[in-house]
């Protein structure tokens, strides 16, 4: 295995215990909107598509890359949007 | 080396860690999400104007990436801002297969691009990985959708978890055979991915539709791993850390779910609650009688109750109660009643959905109490009001080892001196199991849409 591939499974370990620092006693009243917020950050899918995308150069390609480009984008927009819903309901009311 | 990209994906990636730390607590939450909205800004805008490919090049197809990106936000934020407080776990489900279709798109685009043979062993597996994974999180979460939309029902059948097992051992043979370069023909991956949606779709259909929540929580995770097998295949370290954080974040939330409710993440996946045996069993035990009460007779109750705990579910939820709950709540307390509101971890269809609800309607956030605080109080209450609830009430998961949700910490309502049961009819709840709490001697049943009920209550306790 080269380098880069080793660097990127010490990338991989390390994030995988970041992840569950992150998450450890949260309040089970937030578990609807950090699941959906967690949602929203594995959009960050869409910069692969918008790469395949970017590189297409035939008919078929272009079609699934623009139909990628789309869903990833529903994901992120839609995954943001519906958290942020979610979480204007907490706030306090005077 | 141009560095300007590798640190707005830096800068995004920190976001993304900032982000998910603050939606862990309610007063940071909202900020934290906006954050990480806008890491994710910066990395697509990043990637667009700045990436280069091997050979130097910048992207094309401009044009149509914009399109896409623009047709896909005007769809995802009108569909996020039109879907109801109540459809919002199906939604989420909706947005993650997105997510997961995605995933698999890239590998797709990138196997065929690339072409079997020059993949090389790392990238293949990260390739046949990402198809997989995407795969089958796109099409278990649109069964998740259907089955929380309540369009697809429970579905069984005998050896069906021979047959899961089955059609996952010959999708992981054939990915190993594509990834190590032992076939090469874009067919197979065709077909890969056709096993994998299959799998996703047979995966799902057994499960309950009151554990959907977990489901679709690790139904996210496989999507964060999917696209961080994108990330491996680019060498993205945006994708990478994105995807990784929310496939371990992801898989905890999984993991702290099932605690919430007692159970273990293979009870939940595989036990299809346990069978049609146990629910034969305690249907027998419980046919009682059933006492009814008028909306008058309740509204009397009430009204000359100290403390009254009502206790919000599902049902509520669907007939969109919670605004005349809300009233109910004022007028009683105008009486010199105490209102709280017992929210179980796992009430309606996601931990924090009662909240959410209630939260719209206005009520008090603090009238909101935690089950562990309240159940002490119940002895002390005269009135418990059921609304909609079934299955955290239910007193088998205290006293019958045999029940599918024995062990399952409940509110303790029986204790209270009058129970009130709101409720369409004496169907199950969706755990689909008998509830003997409505048949006890202090529970008395008041059957019909919760919303009309309650507008009901609302006008009697007025009158009084």
């Amino acid at each position: 295995m080269d380098t880069t591939t080793i660097q990127l499974l010490y990338l991989v370990i390390l994030m995988i215990f970041l992840g569950v620092e992150l998450i450890h006693h949260v309040p089970s009243v937030l578990h609807t909107p950090l699941m959906s917020g967690a949602n929203a950050i594995h959009g960050v899918v869409i910069i692969g598509s918008i790469i395949v995308m970017g590189m297409a150069d035939d008919t078929l390609s272009m079609i699934l890359g623009f139909l990628a480009v789309l869903l990833g984008t529903l994901n992120v927009v839609g995954g943001f949007v519906v958290t942020n819903r979610m979480l204007e309901m907490f706030r306090r009311k005077s | 080396m141009d560095a300007t990209l590798p640190i707005l994906y830096l800068v995004a990636s920190v976001t993304f860690i900032i982000g998910l730390k603050m939606l862990g607590s309610p007063k940071t939450a909202r900020p934290g999400n906006l954050i990480a909205a806008v890491g994710m800004g910066i990395a697509i805008a990043g990637t667009i104007f700045l990436y280069k490919g091997h050979t130097g090049e910048h992207l094309h197809n401009l044009g149509w990436i914009f399109g896409a990106l623009v047709i896909g936000s005007v769809i995802g934020w009108l569909m996020a801002m039109r879907v109801k407080m109540t459809a919002m776990p199906q939604m989420v489900s909706f947005f993650n297969g997105m997510g997961g279709a995605c995933a698999a798109l890239i590998s797709l685009l990138e196997y065929k691009a690339v072409g079997g043979e020059a993949l090389g062993i790392g990238n293949g597996l990260a390739t046949v990985a990402g198809l997989l994974i995407g795969s089958v999180s796109f099409s278990g979460s649109m069964i998740a959708f259907g089955k929380l939309e309540e369009k697809i029902g429970d579905i069984r059948f005998s050896g069906q978890q021979i047959v899961n097992n089955a059609i996952l051992l010959a999708a992981i043979v054939l990915a190993g055979l594509i990834a190590t370069g032992n076939i090469t023909d874009f067919s197979a991956i065709i077909l890969l991915a056709g096993v994998a949606l299959v799998f996703g779709v047979l995966f799902v259909f057994p499960i309950g539709g009151a554990d959907m929540p977990v489901v679709i929580s690790l139904l996210n995770s496989f999507t964060g791993v999917a696209a961080a097998c994108g990330g491996f295949i680019y060498h993205n370290m945006v994708m990478l850390i994105g995807g990784i954080l929310v496939g371990s974040a992801g898989s905890i939330l999984t993991i702290v779910m099932c605690r919430s409710m007692n159970r273990s993440l293979t009870n939940v996946l595989f036990s299809n609650f346990g069978g049609t045996t146990a629910v034969a069993a305690t249907g027998e035990k419980s046919q009682g009688s059933v006492r009814e009460v008028t909306c008058s007779d309740a509204a009397v109750m009430m009204s000359y109750a100290k403390q009254v705990v009502i206790v919000p579910g599902y049902g509520l939820a669907v007939a969109q109660a919670q605004h005349a709950c809300h009233q109910l709540e004022m007028e009683l307390e105008a009486k010199g009643v105490t209102v709280k509101y017992a929210v179980h971890p796992v009430a309606g269809r996601m931990p924090g959905h009662m909240n959410v609800l209630l939260a719209e309607a206005d009520v008090d956030y603090d009238k909101l109490v935690e089950m562990d605080e309240i159940n002490p109080e119940f002895p002390q209450t005269d009135v418990a009001l059921v609304v909609g609830a079934n299955d955290v009430v239910n007193p088998a998961a205290k006293t019958d080892p045999s029940s599918p949700i024995y062990g399952m910490p409940i509110l303790d309502v029986e204790n209270a001196r009058q129970v009130i049961v709101m409720k369409r009819s004496m169907r199950a709840g969706y755990a689909g199991i008998e509830n003997e709490l409505f048949f006890r001697p202090n529970t008395a049943m008041l059957f019909g849409d919760a919303k009309s009920s309650m507008t009901n209550l609302v006008t009697e306790v007025k009158a009084l």
